[in-house]
C-alpha cells in the first residue's frame, strides 16, 4: 500500500528525555563486539580528553527515533513494519554523546518517495540537549518492501 | 579528543587495510537487545522467510556499526567523527551455524578538507556483495 504523501513535513517532538547510561554504552558497544575501553572506562575516556565515558557513532539510533517512531507506528501512514528494511541512514555530530547526557529529539518526516516497487521514508532528527545544545542531526531511511506494487 | 592519525601524514588515496568482522545469530540477538530494534527478521528464520527474504539478515545498523568501528579504531577516537553516512545497498545473510558470516570492511582516503578533516571512503562485503554504498566519514585527525 503507498504511504500517505500528507504525512511529509510533520514533525514530531521528543517525549520525554533521554538518559544516556554509562551501562547503556558499555552494552551497545558489547553487542557491536567493540571492546575500545572509552566505551567503558571513565578514566580512559578522561585520559582521552572526554568528561566522561564516550557512545559509539552509531548509538544515537537507540534514541533518535524515539519520537519517529510515534509518527511510523500511525496507521493513517499505512507502513507495514513486516515488509520494512533500512535504507539509508547518517549521522552528523555536532559533539559526541556522552555518558550523562539527557537529550530530546524531534524527528521530522522530509520525504516519502517511490522507487520501483518500493516506498521509501526519509525522517530527520534534531537531536539536543535539555538545555537546547545541538549534539547530532540524523538521517533514517526505511524502505518498504512492495510498497508501491 | 584526538584522534592519533595526523593530518599533515595522510595522503589522498591512502589505502586503510581491510578488517574482517565475523556476525553471528548470537551477535543479531545482542544487537536487538542492546539497540531496541526487535524487527523479527532479524532474528526469526520462520518469519523472514515468510516474508521473502532468503534467511535471517543483520541489522542494516550492525553493518554501520562495523564499519564505524574501522574508522574508529583506524583514527583512534571516536569523537573524532564529525559525519558518518551509508547506504545499505545488499542485505547480509546470517545463517544459524558456527561461521554465521563475514563482513569485510575496507577505505581510503579519499579527500582532504580544512580544519584537519579528512572523508574516508568505505567498502563493506559480505561474500559477493557490496553490503554499503555510499559510505562516508568525515574525521577530523591530530
Amino acid at each position: 500500500m503507498a504511504l500517505n504523501r500528507d504525512f511529509v513535513g510533520r514533525s514530531y517532538p521528543s517525549g520525554s528525555p533521554y538518559e544516556v547510561s554509562r551501562v547503556k554504552i558499555k552494552e551497545f558497544a558489547a553487542a557491536i563486539g567493540d571492546s575500545n575501553p572509552i566505551y567503558r572506562d571513565r578514566e580512559a575516556a578522561r585520559a582521552a580528553g572526554h568528561p566522561d565515558v564516550v557512545a559509539p557513532p552509531t548509538f544515537p539510533i537507540v534514541f533518535s527515533l524515539q519520537s519517529g517512531g510515534g509518527a511510523l507506528a500511525d496507521p493513517g501512514l499505512g507502513l507495514n513494519f513486516a515488509m520494512v528494511v533500512h535504507g539509508e541512514q547518517r549521522f552528523e555530530y555536532a559533539r559526541p554523546v556522552y555518558a550523562g547526557d539527557e537529550l530530546v529529539s524531534t524527528a521530522t518526516i522530509t520525504e516519502i518517495r517511490s522507487a520501483g516497487r518500493n516506498e521509501l521514508l526519509t525522517i530527520r532528527s534534531e537531536v539536543t540537549t535539555v538545555a537546547g545544545e545541538p549534539v547530532c542531526t540524523t538521517y533514517n531511511t526505511i524502505i518498504e518492501r512492495g510498497g508501491a506494487a | 579528543m584526538t584522534a592519533t592519525v595526523k593530518y599533515d601524514e595522510v595522503e589522498v588515496g591512502q589505502v586503510i587495510p581491510a578488517v574482517d568482522y565475523s556476525v553471528r545469530r548470537l551477535n543479531l540477538v545482542m544487537y536487538a537487545g542492546a539497540s531496541g530494534d526487535f524487527n523479527q527478521i532479524h532474528w526469526n528464520e520462520r518469519f523472514a522467510k515468510m516474508v521473502g527474504l532468503p534467511d535471517v539478515i543483520a541489522h542494516g545498523m550492525f553493518t554501520m556499526a562495523q564499519a564505524g568501528r574501522f574508522v574508529t579504531d583506524w583514527a583512534g577516537d571516536p569523537g573524532a567523527v564529525v559525519d558518518y553516512g551509508v547506504r545499505f545497498s545488499s542485505m547480509v545473510v546470517v545463517p544459524d551455524d558456527d561461521q554465521g558470516a563475514t563482513i569485510t570492511v575496507s577505505g581510503v582516503v579519499e579527500e582532504k578538507l580544512a580544519d584537519r578533516w579528512v572523508v574516508v571512503a568505505l567498502t563493506a562485503r559480505a561474500g559477493d556483495a557490496e553490503v554499503l554504498s555510499r559510505a562516508r566519514a568525515v574525521v577530523q585527525l591530530a
